[in-house]
């Protein structure tokens, strides 16, 4: 288990290495580099910049050093919570991300819970009742959910949200509450602005859970166990649960870092299309502005959050089937 | 040479050889496309398919109009829908659309489109318009429909006087065209690398192995928005075109370069290699007349797997205004303009463009669905 453990965590290291590299080389390939926003950025409160002016900038910042020194210093900054300065916000960007994270966050585990919480149960269902009516209707609703671009899901809910709900549905609360103290109303309004956002984000993921657990139980319920423990008199729910649902469960459990890593890849498009305010706007602007340390630094977070998902399953999965440790 | 290209249609011709149902005598092929058959979803993706392929190559004939031409007297317009029972209740066999006419509406201060039913046009089918040249040869001036006089929008307008419909239709050519060169080159870079890997094994192989990985870890859409965004704004509409199509190739193929690793690594060792090999066969006669064909049906499955997601991606990146852009139309530039709510609430139609990515995306799964039922024809079931 420790060995386990310990093979895990250095290769999450690894892995947390390259994908700083990457970010860092994005950082770097944007045209022009920071000291010229500097000087452009004095040069518009009037002082008179020269060529040896930028040069000196550009030695103060460390641009003139080799790219492994420039990258040791941004990684090691980084690690710190020091991921540079955004100009488009003139900012500190740790301090942009901070205000934004919680939301983005929040949103994606919420979306997680929903897609587990709702798929699961239907999987199960559509394996025990196979080619029922709601075995079909929660297929076509899979298919479905693979096939609209979640972008356009949620120009469509807000539109009928807009047109036939009469509720606002961009942002996080409605505007009677924008501004008003936390109150209970408030908090309802909150919730009622994150079911879309949580929605368009998790169909997907839920489509593909419903059709692999489904896929899963079908494997189990054809299993001798499955009719030994019926022949003993267990009743048919107790059963269910006791052996095939946990057995198909493992399988499931197991692709959690990638749902995570599919839910943090399309946040940032819902975000945008909701006007959310989460990190999601925020990333489409820096990449629009090229803004790139604060872009930068976004691709690490969202790496960052993907690599832990994928810790946190490979834990799951050893903890739910004991067969693994054994490798 | 000829006989090349006579062995390459080999699969093609034994699926319309007329043979009694015999699976003894059938070839693999064959026994396929009996399982695929079967499959009633993917038949139906694959008529849908053919559709939007035929739309794709004849979109100047089935488009009313060439999608840069403007309707300035009916900007904004809704769709409108033909009919062939008009207000009174007659039946008529010409199908018709109503006239429209233009009103200020005083709330809003905007022009509304109002339903005329004084005025009926006709559709006429096969009618005279712009020139062009059927599939890039022929030149003629017949197009599959319009209306005499006045121009017909079955699917309105934007604020621009643009008309939809034959945009949409136009929009199929970039939209499959991006995806089949994405889904080709991540189909040549994932057997290229997954073969290396599968066949030298070791070292590679746990390099391969553990840099698809790490690619697979990390969330792909903010990587692709952060590529494309870092393309130079100065690059003409093709260069753009091919970078986008390149970046959404260079993550897709690590699916494809396992699948063609494992196979590889299975069948390597198996009977019908070793008997080639002693009779003298080259490595890369091996690979090419032997091994590949024994797994071509699962490499097809994968590249019917990555289409959508390529498909789907190109459309994000457009509607971001960070992949395509204008002047090149595909589904996704057509819904860079309902990219906000206001445009949205005056003009609902603008999201009809989505429409075809979702048929295009089904059609795909579908397909990919029948396929990988039918990819291993000798198992039961």
């Amino acid at each position: 288990m420790i060995s386990f453990l310990s093979r895990r965590l250095a290769y999450m290291v690894v892995t947390l290495l390259l994908v700083s590299v990457v970010s860092f080389a994005i950082i770097q390939s944007a045209p022009g580099d920071y000291a010229e926003i500097v000087a452009a950025k004095r040069a518009a409160t009037g002082t008179v910049i020269t060529q040896a002016d930028i040069e000196q900038v550009r030695v103060e910042l460390g641009l003139d050093q080799p790219w492994h020194q420039q990258y040791w210093r941004w990684f090691s900054r980084a690690v710190q919570g020091d991921f540079g300065y955004s100009w488009a916000w003139r900012r500190p960007v740790g301090e942009v991300i901070a205000e934004r994270m919680p939301l983005t966050l929040a949103i994606a585990f919420s979306t997680l819970f929903f897609m587990y919480a709702v798929s699961i149960p239907i999987g199960i269902y559509s394996a025990v009742r196979r080619y029922s009516f709601g075995d079909h209707l929660a297929s076509l609703i899979g298919y479905l959910g693979l096939a609209i671009p979640n972008f356009l899901l949620a120009l469509v809910l807000m539109y009928l949200g807009q047109q036939y709900l009469d509720q606002s549905v961009g942002g996080l609360f409605s505007p009677e509450y924008f501004n008003a103290p936390w109150s209970w109303g408030r908090v309802k309004d909150l919730l009622a602005h994150l079911v879309i956002p949580v929605l368009v984000l998790g169909l997907a993921g839920t489509a593909y859970l419903i059709r692999s657990m489904r896929a899963a139980m079908l494997d189990e319920l054809d299993k001798m166990y499955v009719l030994a423990a019926r022949a003993s008199g267990l009743s048919p729910m107790q059963l269910l649960i006791r052996y095939p649902v946990r057995m198909a469960l493992n399988p499931i459990a197991a692709t959690l870092g990638w749902r995570l890593t599919y839910v943090i890849s399309g946040a940032p498009i819902v975000g945008f299309v909701l006007a959310l305010p989460d990190t999601g706007p925020l990333f489409l602007d820096a990449l629009l502005n090229q803004d790139m340390y604060l872009a930068g630094a976004l691709i690490f977070l969202y790496c960052l959050l993907t690599i832990i998902g994928t810790f946190v399953s490979d834990l799951l999965l050893v903890l739910l089937d004991p067969r693994i440790r054994l490798e | 040479m000829s006989t090349g290209i006579y062995r390459a249609f080999a699969p093609v011709r034994s699926l319309f050889r007329r043979r009694d149902y015999r699976p003894d005598l059938a070839s693999q092929w064959q026994l396929m496309w009996w399982k695929f058959r079967r499959h009633k979803l993917a038949i139906l993706g694959m008529a849908l398919l053919g559709g939007l392929l035929i739309m794709a190559l004849f979109a100047e004939t089935i488009s009313p109009y060439p999608p840069g031409q403007r309707d300035p007297a009916y900007v904004a317009g809704p769709p409108m829908a033909p009919r062939f029972i008009d207000e009174t209740g007659a039946f008529h066999l010409r199908p018709f659309v109503y006239g429209t006419t233009a009103v200020r509406d005083m709330n809003t201060l905007r022009l509304v489109h109002q339903i005329d039913t004084s005025k009926k046009w006709k559709l006429q089918f096969l009618v005279e318009g712009a020139p062009y040249r059927l599939l890039g040869l022929v030149p003629t001036n017949i197009r599959l429909f319009g209306i005499e006089h006045n121009m017909i929008h079955l699917f309105g307008t934007d604020f621009t006087g643009l008309d939809l419909f034959s945009r949409s239709v136009h929009a199929a050519r970039a939209s499959l065209g991006v995806a089949l060169v994405g889904v080709t080159v991540s189909f040549v870079l994932g057997s290229a690398i997954g073969g290396v890997a599968g066949y030298f094994g070791g070292g590679i192989d746990n390099f391969v192995m553990r840099l698809i990985e790490f690619i697979r870890s990390i969330p792909t859409l903010p990587l692709w928005l952060a590529l494309a965004a870092l393309m130079p704004r100065h690059w003409g509409p093709l260069a753009t075109y091919l970078a986008i199509t390149v970046i959404l190739a260079l993550l897709g193929w690590t699916w494809l370069a396992r699948t063609v690793r494992s196979k590889l690594l299975a069948t390597r060792h198996e009977d019908f290699v070793l008997a080639a090999r002693l009779s003298g066969c080259s490595d890369a006669r091996i690979i090419r007349r032997h091994l590949l064909p024994s797994f071509l049906s699962y490499l097809i499955v994968d590249a019917s797997i990555a289409f959508p997601e390529i498909l789907l991606a190109e459309t994000s990146l457009s509607f971001l205004g960070l992949g395509l852009r204008e002047p090149v139309e595909s589904w996704g530039v057509l819904l860079f303009a309902a990219q906000n709510i206001r445009a949205i609430d005056q003009a609902p139609w603008l999201m009809i463009p989505g429409v075809f990515v979702i048929v295009a995306v089904l059609a795909f799964n579908f397909v990919g669905d029948g396929l990988r039922d039918a990819a291993d024809p000798y198992s039961k079931s």
